[in-house]
């Protein structure tokens, strides 16, 4: 019997087989840069980092290409972690291969893992001047990690003769509303034709609005992805148009709503489920009062005229809050409690279910509602009350995962803060980097607010975990670091 | 001697057939016909209808000049009350009793003349618990029995094949382990023996006997062989060995190769021996331990400190999968229903788990099932006979443990006397004149523990070991012990 209740063989089967898929990915650019005519030592690194993932991914797979065995649970939790690892990590190359960006390669995976994760966090200043091969890999890989390259993998995967039921249940744990389809394939083949669409969508909606095609499909990929990676180092402020900016307003809002609810609008063409969704609610009343909030300081305090304050209200209130990461304003300078406001608010997030990131609003209203139950069972110490979202009761077990993974979140939170200022970080930027990178969020403040390029290594190293972390939802990756996981 | 037995249930029934054969003059006491009927009709018992504790009733059975009351009934406290009044009332020499509950037997001080007047209590959780345990701890064991406070082990094991031993004469085994000296005692040969090997006393099956266990009924299957030293070793026989208890292990390694120490196991039923055994075993081994009923679950939780405590269902096939069942060294089918122990031990085997046990109430499941899916079959019955047994035997006896559902016995007596008056002392173990079907297998004086071997000269107060595989010649194993008129 194997000493560890993980079928090792069959993990490096399936990582070298996504491995493998992914090399192909670093090809995409060098025909990108053919197209637009970039110098040749932006395109080498992409054949180069190719050529290492690939070689490196058959040599995973060819090996145990005959170990096909039913997935346990332990070996999809271990797949989906060191998938994204592994994945962030090479996806690294070709930022470490071109020498103008001069990264080492902490720096070049702290990228990369930005990207994969559709954190947005950058530390490359100028990219206004990079040439296009590397800005479309960016954004590509923003668009690839959006999906959760799982469920991709989910959709492809049975089709090499390897189960994929555990890893869909690995990559969003507690909160869960149920399959959409029978059968996880066609769920994933489903939200997959969504994201496509909306993506083409946003392109066009981008393009007709000014961008130049390059940009429109760049961002429309860091829009639905909800990423925030942009081509240019003033991320859509560079464009100053209001038009721009409310388009990517309603992408960003639509990307963050619970993908089951758009697979409904396809089958039944209607949208009144919508609004009869408690959690899409909550999103959007959310939205609205954080708006109006920010929005009134912003005006009552003279930082802007009434109009300009609601569009960049609205706008940043959206972007951060639904953890993109887009800017238009240096927003970072806005007074009072603005900024950690909209820090804040990322905490919340997207719905589940979405590209976004954060804790999901599902739990932040879970949690709300079991508070409100305990001050209702204060008074009456008889009562039955019972927690619902709609018309569901949340069963006690769901309350107790949410509050654990609520207090996963902090301790996280509290570690990497702390370990980021014992590098010497301030305090202010430290909480706002931990926060901003947990969160899938992108920018934050202090130090960090505009790009993380004057942070060192050891941080960058601890923000890039972070990200797993945030992407991951804590306790997948958590759950690799008890000792009962190793056991049986 | 004249014997009252308080109680026909399975216990109380087999104990009185056993107690008749051996020629003790029986009355049993019942408060249930139909269970006395069978014993009066075709045992042809004294029997009595009414309460055990019954002054009146325990009167009618002749408690006034019995020599041993034996209470087996279902209640622990109609079993206290009776031998409260025999002792009262009746001043009975020797009073047993069966206690079930822990919370009894726990009391170390409770059984004393002044306080419960009972001379031995009889436990049998804690027998079976101390029984499984023994076979955990040589996981290759059919049967393990400890005699003289522990010092000498003896222990039943299937020979396995490509085990060392196998193939050889016996003569061989002391090549194989050096100083360590052993000895057999007994082998039994299947039906399904390989090759028409000659051995001296038993007989391989003959054709004709084969093709009638094949098909319709039954005659016991394998016949018991008395070891010399050209006996050849077969895979499949069952061989019992004695000797120093810390040479176990390394006997057993020569006929059974996986002699690798159990880590992990599983135990399904969380009723009072599952949850004694997990609390010893918890300790030293990696425990799960799987009960149906929620409440009780939870009150085992809180019982135990390292035990893993499920909840469903023993024979679900989802939790064993779950849990790793081919990863258990040992699968223990402790629940009250004899056919979901079966049923479930059954499937661990088929899934995988290493050595599999039932505990099997019905002696006619027990012949059912042995050898075939399930390793080892525990009788509660035979474990509580074999405790009871002991202390009915006449002469210097003083442990009888049953084998072999009962077929074979093995016993420890002390040898009283000198040269004159004792037919043990003084004499070489070859010249005693043992019965048949018996063999000494080891001699313990003091603190040494010496195998027996011819040349041995039997002193007095010696401990001897023996083993029996024809029952009904048990009286002149008796007869040996008892001391003769000179000796005052």
């Amino acid at each position: 019997m194997s000493p560890i209740p993980i079928q090792l063989r069959v993990v490096q089967r399936v990582v070298g087989v996504l491995l493998t898929l992914f090399s192909i990915t670093m090809l995409t650019p060098v025909l990108i840069g053919l197209v637009y005519g970039d110098p040749f030592n932006s395109l080498s690194p992409f054949l180069g980092a190719f050529t290492a993932t690939v070689l490196v991914g058959l040599l995973l797979y060819l090996p145990v290409k005959n170990h096909e065995a039913e997935l346990r649970i332990r070996d999809g939790f271990l797949i989906v972690v060191l998938f994204w690892a592994v994945l962030g990590i090479f996806g690294g190359l070709p930022f470490y291969l071109y020498s103008p960006l001069d990264l080492n390669v902490a720096r070049a995976i702290f990228e990369s893992m930005s990207g994969l994760t559709t954190t947005g966090a950058t530390l490359i200043v100028g990219l206004d001047l990079l040439p296009k091969s590397i800005l479309f890999y960016r954004q590509q890989m923003q668009w690839l990690g959006g999906m959760g390259i799982i469920v991709l993998a989910v959709a492809i995967l049975p089709l090499l003769g390897i189960g994929g039921q555990q890893l869909y249940k690995a990559e969003t744990p507690g909160i869960n509303k149920g399959k959409l389809t029978p059968r996880i394939a066609n769920t994933a083949k489903a939200l997959w034709y969504i994201y496509l669409c909306l993506t083409i969508a946003c392109a066009l909606a981008y393009w007709a609005a000014g961008m130049s095609l390059f940009d429109a499909v760049g961002h429309s990929f860091s829009t639905v992805a909800i990423g925030g990676f942009s081509t240019h180092d003033n991320s859509i402020g560079y464009f100053d148009s209001t038009l721009i900016e409310m388009i990517a307003v309603v992408f960003m809002l639509i990307s963050g709503v619970n993908f089951a609810l758009h697979f409904a609008a396809t089958r039944s063409f209607s949208v009144s489920h919508y609004w009869r969704d408690e959690e899409f609610r909550t999103y959007i009343y959310i939205a609205l009062t954080l708006t109006i909030v920010t929005c009134g300081y912003l005006y009552l305090t003279q930082t802007s005229e009434f109009s300009k304050s609601f569009r960049d209200a609205l706008f940043h209130v959206v972007s951060i809050g639904t953890t993109t990461g887009f800017t238009s304003e240096e927003y970072f300078n806005w007074p009072g409690f603005l900024p950690v406001l909209l820090l804040f608010a990322s905490f919340a997030g997207g719905c589940a279910g979405s590209t976004g990131g954060g804790m999901k609003v599902v739990r932040v209203l879970l949690l709300f509602k079991q508070g409100q139950r305990e001050l209702l069972r204060m008074l009456h110490p008889y009562a039955t009350v019972v927690v619902k979202v709609g018309k569901t009761t949340i069963p006690r077990h769901m309350i107790d995962v949410v509050w654990g993974f609520f207090a996963s979140y902090l301790v996280v939170l509290a570690v990497m803060l702390l370990l980021l200022m014992a590098a010497g970080l301030d305090q202010e930027s430290a909480f706002s980097a931990v926060v901003a990178c947990l969160n899938n969020l992108g920018p934050g403040l202090g130090i960090v607010a505009a790009n993380y390029s004057s942070l060192g290594e050891f941080e960058l190293s601890v923000l890039s975990v972070a990200m797993l972390f945030g992407r991951l939802e804590i306790f997948t990756l958590l759950v690799l670091f008890t000792p009962a996981f190793w056991r049986y | 001697m004249k014997i009252i037995v308080l109680g026909a249930g399975q216990v109380g029934q087999s104990v009185a057939r056993s107690l008749a054969a051996e020629q003790n003059d029986l009355v049993v006491v019942d408060t249930n016909v139909d269970a006395l009927k069978h014993l009066e009709e075709v045992e042809e018992l004294q029997t009595v209808v009414g309460y055990a504790s019954h002054p009146e009733v325990l009167k009618e059975a002749g408690a006034e000049d019995a020599d041993m009351i034996i209470a087996a009934t279902d209640s622990d406290e109609t079993n206290i009350v009776a031998m409260q009044i025999a002792y009262s009332l009746y001043r009975t020499p020797s009073k047993i009793a069966r206690i079930r509950s822990a919370e009894y037997a726990r009391e170390k001080d409770l059984f004393k003349n002044d306080n419960i007047p009972i001379d031995t209590i009889i436990s049998p959780e804690q027998l079976i618990t101390d029984h499984v345990e023994r076979i955990i701890e040589h996981p290759g064991a059919i049967q393990v029995v400890d005699f003289a406070d522990s010092k000498v082990r003896l222990v039943g094991v299937k020979v396995q094949e490509g085990a060392p031993m196998e193939g050889w004469p016996l003569s061989h085994l002391s090549k194989l382990l050096g100083n360590i000296d052993t000895r057999l005692v007994a082998i039994y040969r299947g039906a399904k023996g390989r090759g028409d090997e000659k051995s001296s006393n038993g007989s391989t099956a003959t054709r004709q006997e084969k093709n009638s266990l094949r098909g319709e009924n039954k005659e016991p299957a394998e016949k018991p062989i008395i070891p010399e030293g050209k006996t050849v070793i077969h895979a499949d026989d069952v061989i019992f060995f004695m000797g120093k208890r810390r040479d176990t292990t390394k006997v057993m390694a020569q006929f059974h190769h996986d002699e690798v120490s159990c880590k992990r196991i599983m135990i399904a039923g969380g009723g009072n021996i599952g949850l004694l055994l997990a609390r010893k075993l918890e300790e030293r081994y990696e425990v799960k331990l799987v009960e149906m009923n929620l409440e009780r679950s939870q009150y085992l939780s809180s019982m135990l400190k390292h035990t893993q405590v499920h909840t469903a269902d023993a024979a679900d096939l989802d939790l064993m999968k779950k849990e790793y069942i081919e990863a258990m060294d040992v699968y223990c089918a402790l629940t009250n229903d004899d056919e979901a122990n079966i049923l479930s031990a059954m499937l661990a085997r088929k899934k995988g788990a290493g050595k599999v046990m039932s505990l099997i109430n019905r002696p006619a499941y027990v012949d059912l099932i042995e050898d075939e899916m399930i390793d080892v079959a525990i009788s509660p019955q035979q474990i509580t006979i074999g405790a009871l047994l002991t202390l009915t035997r006449q002469g210097d006896v003083v442990a009888v443990h049953s084998l072999r559902r009962g077929e074979a016995e093995a016993l420890e007596g002390v040898a009283k006397g000198d040269a004159d008056t004792s037919q043990l002392v003084g004499r070489c173990i070859s010249d005693i004149k043992l019965p048949e079907s018996a063999s000494i297998g080891v001699v313990v004086r003091g603190d040494k523990v010496m195998i027996a071997h011819h040349d041995l000269i039997i002193e007095s107060d010696d401990h001897l070991i023996l083993l029996i595989t024809d029952k009904s010649q048990i009286n002149g194993v008796e007869k040996l012990f008892q001391v003769g008129f000179g000796f005052v």
